[in-house]
């Protein structure tokens, strides 16, 4: 982000996170995920690449997986930004969430709230997807550890389709 | 890696088994509190393997707790024993081991006080979830008892742990207990922790290996908001500010500010590093079986070779430091935590006492990663800045150009065969870096900055680990097969342009590939069937059983009759002695290959949690597929270009095969299951490309290019 001249005052930008509306006082180029971790202090998006390429720090903004670390603050005003944070709880989990603990559908968990959010807006606009829509939804999403398969199988799972194992 | 969750048999009473020999005390293990919980602390560390689970599922079993009742804490030198770096699939040998003796001996003690307590002999009373009762319906528990006086003893070896047969904890599939956190974005990882005060450096590294700082003009970074100090010590260089993104932007401008030496050193020419290997100068061993007579009629020749690998995880690596003018104090997701805390007392002169590193998770680790560079880095800035913690994160574009390797390998194969097509003599040699280079093992501190300081220390080159323990380049060189007159040349290359070090599997995967495809080829110019022609020379039970499970659950042998469709075989016993597995492959040719399915099926001895070895053996053979099909780091004469996901593309979702996982049931010792998958699942998709187009690519990784300009060269 760019340092802000010192004699002006900071702009104010109004955003809205797992339903909560903040007003910010920052540079508007700061990156949309140094705002959730660094002043929201919402870990649970990652930092894996700072240039859209991994999709460890995906998260809603109006219902699209977006990648916030190269999105600026000023991008996202007046729009809702939903984090994995704001999925569920583990009190009232979202249902890819459920998933995803009943299949273990990972193994280190740095990409995982990012496969979430790609997840759910992926629901969110096709209820009962094909393997292949899964596939091309999550293609931005990398993951070294190798759990895809538990990762599609546990989306099919919470859209209420049969996720049996390959035979 | 350490993935293998099985136990292995008891040792001898009074022996004491596993990394109890050298951390005999049983408090240093494990505490009983009055609030009902059991801390554990080994100190093998998470690293994304479920090592910490497997774990507790044995200390719930020999204790009688519920794995609710057990709180696994993290490793650290102050408290933690030294079980030395979590690698080699060897934690549930070493650390399981030692667990399943020290829960055994507590059982026994709490379970001898209780008897006190009750008035009842020990043989009448039965733990549940920790509760102790007797027949009188008298009752106690560990918490109402606990008091860790008792545990300030050293272990016996003398009590013996439940035997097997009544297992019920372990051998299920109990649920990852660090998965809820990762799954809910619950704060866990280093990168999220967050001190009181806390600064953030930014390292600048040099603009290409071998170079240095000839001048530095700092005004304009020390300009920027947020700028506390620019950091110089030699060539190693780095900014600190109050924040991430502020550290970030100003290291732009220091860059800007920067002139750097041509380097030393060109590096190897990318597109014909095999040759380079073979012509460098080497430290040659040489293994080989006892001469048996034999005479030949003819020698089979192939050559093979493998690229630098980078482990390319997908969190750039963290850590954290705090010293206080006596006491460092570091934050790391290392493998080797104690290793980690003598190289940095060897690069700052300071007693090891005198530094605390304590393990905190970060994303998955694959083999010997920056995590402790960048934990060097992090204590360095702290000693510059007494009194404030200092958290340093590398950028993408360092975590992949300048993390320790997975060597590049070349590989020549030859084998006499009789006039009968019979194996008489096997040659396997092979051109590499060695495959370990990690702190805490040498005289000088094996840590990236340490080598960049002005007075810099020796950065020595990567070596071998010793065959006993399965080797290094080496891995899986040795025949798995019967053969009768064999040898294996190992030449070490000694110049190490591109630093390199363990990355999973080692040596294994590209002699898997090697031999598992060249044997291929073998049975094709003897017109036998490539499973037939490896049976004749393979006569281990459990090795037969994991070949005939994956043929049977994969309906091998299919007819291929749809053009561009393949199907390969390939088996290996990792490291020769670890686990068996056994994969075929299916594959589509098209624009480049796509594998579609892999059916895999193994022997890893019992294991302690089927899932987590299932996820491991999916893991790995995902990762190898990616390996096989897509990885190479690119680089140029002077500097790495894979500094991004775009130059370093490794699989996505849409890539990914079905993949079915068949475990052979076994009360065999254990056996690691993470590593096991890799060559062999190379080695498949090889075959797998040749049957679909009867093309042989002998270099990896297997591309559209590589094809085309073999296909190029056919008559």
């Amino acid at each position: 982000m760019m340092p802000a001249a010192p004699q002006q005052p900071l702009p104010s930008t109004c955003i809205t996170v797992n339903g909560q509306s903040h007003v910010l006082q920052v540079d508007g180029d700061t990156p949309l995920l140094t705002i959730l971790r660094n002043h929201l202090y919402l870990k649970g998006t990652h930092y894996g690449c700072g240039s859209n390429q991994c999709g460890a720090c995906f998260v809603l903004i109006d219902g699209f997986a977006v990648a916030s670390c190269d999105t600026p603050i000023w991008a996202v005003a007046g729009k809702s930004v939903t984090t994995v944070e704001g999925l569920g709880t583990p009190e009232q989990p979202h249902r890819l969430q459920e998933a995803f603990l009943a299949g273990q559908a990972a193994q280190c968990g740095y990409c995982t709230s990012g496969i979430l959010i790609s997840a759910a807006a992926l629901l969110s606009r096709n209820p009962h997807p094909a393997e292949a829509d899964i596939h091309q939804a999550l293609d931005r999403n990398l993951c070294r550890c190798g759990t895809h398969n538990r990762v599609v199988e546990a989306i099919l799972r919470a859209a209420g389709q049969p996720a049996p194992r390959t035979p | 890696m350490n993935q293998g969750f099985a136990l292995p048999a008891p040792a001898q009473p009074g022996q004491l088994p596993g990394n109890l020999r050298g951390n005999p005390h049983l408090g240093q293990w494990l505490r009983i509190t009055p609030e009902g919980k059991v801390m554990v602390s080994p100190g093998k560390v998470e690293i994304g393997q479920g090592i910490l689970t497997a774990l507790a599922q044995i200390v719930a079993e020999e204790l009688e707790v519920g794995l609710n009742q057990i709180t696994m804490v993290a490793a650290n030198t102050g408290f933690s024993p030294n079980e030395s770096v979590t690698s080699g699939s060897l934690s549930v040998q070493d650390s399981g081991r030692a667990l399943q003796q020290v829960c055994a001996e507590v059982r026994a003690i709490y379970l001898a006080k209780a008897a006190t307590h009750l008035g009842e002999p020990v043989a009448s009373l039965q733990i549940c979830n920790g509760l102790i009762s007797g027949p009188s319906g008298a009752q106690t528990s560990y918490w109402d008892l606990a008091d860790d006086a008792l545990l300030d003893t050293d272990a016996t070896g003398r009590v013996p742990p439940k035997p097997n047969t009544v297992y019920r904890k372990v051998g299920t599939s109990a649920r990852r207990l660090d998965l809820p956190d990762k799954i809910f974005g619950k704060t866990r990882f280093i990168h999220d922790m967050e001190l009181p005060g806390m600064l953030h450096g930014r390292m600048l590294r040099p603009n290409a290996p071998g170079a240095t700082l000839l001048s530095l003009d700092d005004a304009a970074a020390l300009a920027c908001n947020g700028v506390i100090s620019v950091v110089r010590d030699g060539s190693l260089l780095a900014i600190v500010a109050t924040g991430n993104d502020e550290a970030e932007h100003a290291a732009a401008k220091l860059s800007a500010g920067a002139v750097w030496s041509q380097p030393n050193e060109s590096l190897p020419d990318e597109q014909d590093f095999a040759s380079w290997l073979r012509s460098e100068p080497a430290d040659t061993s040489v293994t080989a079986s006892p001469p048996s007579p034999a005479s030949s009629s003819r020698t089979i020749k192939a050559q093979y070779a493998k690229p630098f690998l980078a482990h390319a995880s997908i969190a750039p690596s963290c850590a954290l430091a705090v010293y206080d003018g006596a006491i460092l104090k570091v934050w790391s997701h290392s493998q080797g935590i104690f290793n980690l805390r003598s190289d940095l007392a060897l690069a700052f002169a300071m007693e090891p006492e005198k530094i605390i590193v304590q393990h905190v998770e970060g994303a998955g680790c694959y083999g010997h990663n920056p995590a402790d560079d960048v934990a060097f880095d992090a204590a360095w800035l702290a000693r510059h800045t007494p009194g404030r913690p200092v958290r340093v994160q590398w950028s993408r574009a360092d975590e992949l150009a300048w993390a320790p390797f997975g060597p590049a390998m070349a590989i020549d194969l030859e084998a006499d065969l009789d006039a009968a097509g019979t194996i008489t003599g096997w040659r396997h040699s092979i051109w590499s870096n060695g495959h370990t280079s990690r702190p805490g093992r040498g005289s000088s501190p094996a840590l990236l900055g340490a080598w960049h300081l002005a007075t810099p220390f020796e950065r020595s080159p990567a070596i071998n680990p010793p065959l006993a323990g399965g080797g290094g380049a080496e891995r899986n060189a040795i025949p798995g097969y019967e053969f009768p007159n064999w040898q294996v040349t190992s030449h070490r290359i000694l110049n190490m342009p591109l630093r390199t070090s363990a990355l999973r599997s080692l040596g294994a995967m590209a002699n898997i590939f090697a031999v598992e495809t060249f044997i291929d080829d073998l049975a094709r110019a003897a017109n036998t069937d490539p499973v037939e022609w490896r049976l004749r020379y393979l006569h281990d039970e459990r090795a037969r059983a994991v070949i005939a499970l994956a043929l049977e659950k994969s309906g091998w042998p299919q007819q291929n009759l749809i053009e561009g469709k393949g199907a390969g075989f390939a088996y290996a016993r990792y490291k020769n002695s670890g686990a068996y597995c056994a994969v075929v492959a299916e594959i589509d040719a098209a624009e480049q290959i796509y594998a579609r399915r892999l059916t895999i099926a193994v022997d890893v001895g019992l294991a302690i949690n089927p899932d987590g070895v299932r996820n491991q053996i999916e893991g790995g053979a995902i990762q190898a597929t990616s390996w096989a099909l897509k990885e190479a780091v690119r680089f140029d004469r002077t500097r790495v270009t894979s500094t991004d996901w775009e130059s370093y593309p490794i699989l996505r979702f849409s890539e990914v095969p079905k993949i079915s996982v068949h475990i052979v049931p076994s009360d065999h010792p254990p056996l690691g299951a993470g590593e096991c998958s890799i060559g062999p699942v190379v080695a498949a998709i090889g075959n797998a490309v040749f049957d679909a187009l009867h093309i042989r690519i002998r270099q990896l990784p297997i591309t559209a290019e590589r094809i085309m300009s073999e296909l190029a060269q056919q008559p």
